[in-house]
């Protein structure tokens, strides 16, 4: 399977099964027009003039070495991690549900998820760690998120649990990254401190400009949070010499010239910026519909041309999205799972329940056990196991399935009823966002 | 080649001999929180 595409005058070519991606000059991109899916020429070759003959040996050199039209092999990678023991390396820590912010499109409802508001204590928060170690099996690297609601509202415990943490990684031999998402109102001194001494990142909620940041992102009286919390992300990034964080934001129908807020993140200052569609039930007026795709196309394509602008006049950032390495990134059993969730990676609520993930809790039929029982839900689990990109029919026949690694399964389930469904739209702006972070690539690289 | 550029310096395919260590990050940890991006995260097995 190949993928091909132009953009920025670029002519593009990415052999989804070897990961190759080539550029091409316009006349083997033409010329690749008039070859079949299985890579065979469909046109007489004694037809082909002089300089078509070189770029169809060219294009026959690449199939020989499995780098052009290369067929699927992955089989196998993905029967020996499903033989895998399953493992757990990740929790989502909810240590409060509860929020000091109201954001309109909250997929934990304000921060209760479908529950009643409380705080986790320092038994499950305990608890958790001691889940997570027993059932890490081999793995080294442990990750723990301190998510809510709003997890600086139970700060004390997340001190406790990392202290906690410390203490136990030393004894079985693990290291714990913790992170942290807050929405920053609560930021002080004392607490930048302590997140910039143990926190591997942070990740600081803002979604822009003032007015499409305070239409969705409102304290509990109403007003807009902008003013009140941006001093503070702007310090706490400061504080981390612009490393191992981000300014996340959430795009909706209200602002589909996003990119605008992408570069007044940028020009804030913030070199570490995440911006992303919002996933809301469709009749919500603030989520993206069908009809809004081509606008939003174009604002991707506008913000990876501006970025490239930016970045030749050394006021270069970072935008998470369009972070691809062609010179290395995850291996192929990685692309093959996605994200883990159900698996390896589960969220905790703060009575110390168990769910697939931070999105799923508090979800009817997802609950899969407790940090001190453990799993229970095995049935849940597998099924969650046998989530892979094989597994769904629409990723199986899509060129980005190895980038994207078969997309959300909250979204899939929330928009489409199953795990294994895909929330199309998501995926539509995904496939745009790898072909703006390709083109990147092939701008600041390429030359034919 | 005078047609084509390849712009990779790694390939997928190499991953499959030494790949699924597992010590990665999870993705969603990262950054996202609402979406899947796999390709961007980076791998920890560099031996």
């Amino acid at each position: 399977m190949i993928h091909k595409y132009q953009l920025n005058g670029h002519n593009i070519v990415i052999d989804v099964n070897s990961g190759a991606v080539h550029l091409l000059d316009e006349e083997a991109y033409e010329l690749l027009n008039n070859y079949n899916e299985e890579g065979r020429l469909t046109v007489s070759a004694a037809g082909l003039s002089v300089s078509q003959q070189e770029a169809a040996a060219e294009i026959e050199a690449l199939k020989q070495q499995d780098l052009l039209f290369s067929p699927e092999i992955y089989q196998e990678v993905l029967d020996k991690v499903e033989a895998r023991q399953p493992v757990v390396k990740a929790l989502c820590l909810h240590v409060a549900h509860d929020c000091n912010l109201k954001c309109r499109y909250c997929f934990a409802e304000e921060g209760e998820y479908h529950g009643r508001r409380s705080m986790m204590s320092k038994e499950v928060g305990k608890a958790a760690i001691d889940f997570l170690i027993k059932n890490s099996g081999g793995r080294r690297n442990l990750e723990v998120d301190f998510f809510g609601g709003e997890p600086l509202m139970n700060f004390e415990l997340v001190k406790e649990v990392v202290e906690y943490g410390r203490e136990q990684e030393a004894l079985y031999d693990k290291k714990f990254r913790f992170t942290i998402t807050t929405n920053g109102v609560l930021l002080n001194e004392e607490i930048q401190a302590y997140i910039n001494a143990h926190m591997h990142n942070v990740v600081l909620s803002l979604d822009g400009r003032q007015e499409v940041n305070d239409a969705m992102r409102k304290t509990k009286n109403g007003k807009g949070s902008y003013e009140t919390i941006l001093p503070k992300l702007r310090q706490m990034a400061e504080s981390r010499e612009h490393k191992n964080y981000y300014v996340r934001g959430t795009f909706t129908r209200n602002n589909l010239d996003f990119s605008k807020d992408v570069l007044h993140l940028a020009d804030l200052g913030f070199s570490q910026v995440s911006v992303e569609p919002v996933v809301g039930p469709e009749e919500e007026d603030y989520s993206i519909s069908r009809e809004d795709l081509p606008e939003l196309f174009k604002e991707y394509e506008k913000l990876a041309l501006e970025m490239l602008k930016r970045e030749k006049e050394g006021k270069d950032f970072n935008f998470f999205h369009y972070m691809i390495d062609l010179s290395g990134g995850p291996c192929v059993a990685k692309r093959l799972v996605g994200c883990g969730a159900g698996t390896e990676y589960l969220a905790v609520t703060p009575d110390g329940e168990l769910y697939p993930c931070h999105q799923f809790t508090g979800l009817e039929g997802f609950k899969m056990g407790t940090v001190f029982e453990g799993v229970m839900n095995h049935e849940l689990r597998e099924e969650f196991e046998g989530c892979h990109v094989f597994a769904k029919k629409d990723c199986r026949e899509c060129w980005a399935k190895y980038y994207c690694s078969g997309g959300c399964a909250a979204n899939g389930y929330n928009m489409g009823g199953s795990i294994y469904s895909v929330y199309d739209i998501g995926c539509q702006l995904q496939r745009k966002r790898i072909e703006c972070a390709i083109m990147i690539k092939a701008q600041e690289g390429g030359n034919i | 080649m005078k047609h084509i550029v390849t712009l990779n310096t790694a390939l997928l395919k190499n991953t499959m001999a030494k790949g699924g260590c597992g010590e990665c990050q999870t993705s969603c940890q990262s950054a996202c929180k609402t979406s899947c991006t796999v390709a961007n995260q980076s791998c920890e097995n560099k031996g």
